[in-house]
């Protein structure tokens, strides 16, 4: 098996998307929801729209870690690496996020030491070769990187690393989907349920969503296939009356989680009493913290952190796209004020962020309507 | 259109849509005003009635040394291979060397030689040149920049205003090979993969294809940085139509979008050392495809789409089970994603 292949079979797909027609009821509109910016991006990268009736609406829902990260806490980590002997290490996704003085690359550009890392391993590394500086690694991601963020630190600690500590953004999935289904503005029928987060915390954790509110939750791959299938499977759920959570991507996610790497995230963080949440708000126990233990190697503890809160601009609807309460098309700044090159908020750069996506693959698609029917071209 | 950045970025540098801005908004009107033709790859000067192909590019990459090829075979094959698309045969090249103080000799002399051989493969002669030197520190190893001058091929006009609904896309082979070997060259990534730059002169093939369809062919790009994306995102704004590839039908290696998956890549941003692309009249396109196939090195050309009229200035990717999507320029150098 080759793994992205078979999951792109473009038979495989025209038939399911056959039997999803066939599922859905007519006189029904259906609002689902997938939680995981990377399920959006899929989504439109292949199309997949084109190929679903119209009474399936998709909803874009918060599983952004980058997006949903306040402005003022890229400003307090950018803070910390003006210092000269500061090196600001970070994942490619947030080079281009807007802090209040500019990007980390824009910051990168006038001087500040920034290095895009592709693991938090990659950050040791830095810290091991650079012992004349300091290297921080601004931390972001749901349960999906906080257990390798958590081994890097266990590492740091082992090795008495003096020059390197972690900037904690790590956030949570369950209190986003509880804010979402709290929220009066939403009504949804079903969920598309994280794919990657899922292989960390497990299917367990969504069951209350079945159980309490009464709706499906299918965890869901990223492949063309895995998508179109989860979406058979919560018609087929819908349609019974049903609310269960199932897995559809069950040769990657674990019913039960990955146990060690739930026990290494234990061991090295906790929960903060409450953090600030983009579009959300203040939620409670929503975000990862590191404990006194590993204070050391704490950047928030290291270092004098402004804590500046930074409101977005009036105008920015970034706070509604995220809820799905808005489709980023909706928002009076896009495409206009706001796009990729020049980005109010990180929704537009973000590779998870549903304006982003949207942007990149599908808002002049509009004109093309009559080309998506006409079949192979060459 | 005035650029209004108050610094350059690295994204200004990497032949997306920054790159772009700075172009249009900077060096187009206060260096260029004169001009009115679109920027292309290549300028063509009358001089005393007879018309010359000029170009020139400079070679900046790190590593100097990697899989398939070395910055001094880049520097020979790119400034041929910009003269080729815009219809041009190389005849002559100048070189500008810009070392670091420290750089061995030896390495310095194993990029003249791979300059000398590229230059006698692509039939070019290498006529002047110039060195400077500067600290330690202050140029990576080298920097090099050749210009060339050709004269333009008579059966053949490059012309964007003739392009019309119904043109094939033609491209050369496979797309990828070139950026994703840099990449992993680099060392960064913990990921190893068979592949080798692509780097080669395109000027047989591109005689091929002109002795089969000149008359045929509208325009022509040889897709590097910001790759095919980046070359028919211009094309489709300079003459105002739409470009609708088939996603089945662009080729790319299983190494290339292995790489890309695992990073979150599209081929079609990825830049390309030795492919062009040519927009070519529907009744010479398979004349032009199966003269390609006869040649050594066209084996893998594809008919990847055509030009319609719609979506206006935009490029739409298709797929084979009914979903679309829109590719457009990248703002600066691609990203890896988070998760």
């Amino acid at each position: 098996m080759r793994y992205v292949d078979e999951f792109r079979d473009p038979d495989l797909i025209t038939k399911a998307s056959e039997e999803i027609y066939r599922l859905a009821d007519p006189e029904r509109h259906y609002r689902i929801m997938e939680v995981c910016g990377g399920h959006t991006h899929a989504i439109y990268r292949f199309g997949l729209k084109d190929i679903l009736p119209s009474n399936i609406e998709l909803i874009h829902g918060p599983g952004c870690p980058v997006c949903v990260l306040p402005m003022g806490r890229i400003d307090d980590g950018l803070a910390v690496a003006s210092n000269s002997d500061v090196i600001f290490a970070a994942f490619g996704d947030m080079m281009r996020v807007p802090g209040t003085h500019g990007s980390p690359f824009e910051h990168k550009a006038r001087g500040t030491d920034v290095r895009i890392v592709y693991s938090p391993a990659d950050a040791l590394q830095l810290a091991r070769k650079n012992p004349d500086k300091h290297v921080m690694f601004f931390a972001i991601g749901f349960e999906t990187t906080a257990p390798s963020t958590a081994l890097t630190l266990i590492r740091a600690k082992a090795e008495d690393l003096k020059n390197f500590s972690v900037f904690c953004n790590h956030v949570t999935i369950i209190p986003a989907i509880r804010a979402i289904l709290d929220s009066p503005d939403m009504r949804l029928d079903g969920f598309i349920g994280p794919g990657h987060v899922s292989t960390v915390i497990g299917c367990r954790p969504y069951e209350w969503i079945a159980r309490s509110e009464r709706k499906p939750v299918v965890t869901s791959g990223f492949e063309p296939l895995d998508l179109l299938q989860s979406i058979v499977m919560l018609l087929r759920q819908l349609q019974a009356g049903e609310a269960r959570v199932e897995n559809q991507y069950k040769r990657v996610v674990p019913w039960e989680g990955n146990r060690a790497a739930l026990k290494v995230m234990a061991e090295v963080f906790q929960l903060r009493p409450y953090f600030e949440w983009r579009g959300l708000g203040f939620i409670s126990q929503s975000a990862l913290k590191i404990r006194d233990e590993y204070a050391e190697w704490d950047a928030e503890q290291r270092f004098p952190i402004p804590g500046t809160r930074v409101t977005d601009p009036k105008a920015a609807q970034c706070g509604e796209v995220l809820k799905g309460v808005l489709k980023p098309a909706q928002c009076k700044l896009f495409g206009k004020e706001c796009t990729p090159e020049r980005p109010i908020g990180a929704l537009m750069v973000s590779s998870e962020g549903s304006c982003a996506a949207y942007y990149n693959y599908e808002h002049r698609k509009a004109a093309a309507a009559l080309v998506t029917s006409i079949s192979s071209v060459a | 259109m005035r650029f209004r950045d108050p610094q350059i970025e690295m994204a200004h540098g990497a032949g997306g849509k920054a790159s772009r801005r700075l172009v249009e908004g900077l060096f187009a009107p206060l260096l260029f005003e004169s001009s009115r033709a679109p920027l292309g790859d290549a300028a063509h000067v009358r001089i005393s009635g007879s018309c010359v192909a000029i170009t020139t590019d400079s070679f900046v990459v790190k590593p100097l040394k990697f899989p398939g090829g070395s910055i001094g075979e880049l520097a020979v094959n790119g400034t041929m291979n910009d003269l080729a698309v815009s219809g041009a045969k190389g005849l002559a090249m100048v070189v500008t060397f810009v070392l670091e103080e420290g750089l061995p000799t030896s390495v310095l002399e194993d990029e003249v030689r791979a300059m000398a051989a590229a230059l006698h493969r692509a039939g070019v002669t290498m006529v002047g040149g110039d060195t400077k030197v500067v600290e330690r520190g202050k140029a990576d190893g080298m920097y090099i920049t050749t210009t060339g001058i050709g004269h333009l091929m008579p059966q053949v006009t490059i012309d964007t205003r003739s392009v019309r609904p119904g043109d094939r896309i033609l491209l050369s082979g496979p797309i990828g090979d070139h950026g994703i070997t840099i990449l992993l060259a680099r060392g960064e990534l913990d990921l190893t993969a068979d592949l080798s730059s692509d780097t080669r002169c395109v000027l047989p093939l591109i005689e091929t294809t002109v002795e089969e369809a000149g008359p045929g062919i509208r325009w022509m790009r040889d897709p590097t940085r910001g790759g095919v994306a980046t070359s028919l995102n211009e094309l489709a704004r300079d003459c105002g139509l739409g470009i609708v590839l088939s996603e089945e039908e662009i080729p790319v290696r299983d190494e290339v979008r292995g790489a890309c998956e695992l990073l979150g890549l599209d081929p079609l941003h990825i830049a390309n050392e030795g492919q062009f692309l040519a927009v070519v009249a529907p009744e010479y396109a398979d004349a032009a495809l199966n003269a390609l196939h006869q040649a050594e090195g066209g084996e893998n050309a594809f008919i990847i789409g055509e030009v319609r009229a719609e979506p206006a200035c935009a490029v739409l990717v298709t797929t084979r089970y009914g979903g679309s999507r829109i590719v457009d320029m990248l703002v600066g150098d691609p990203l890896p994603r988070i998760c």
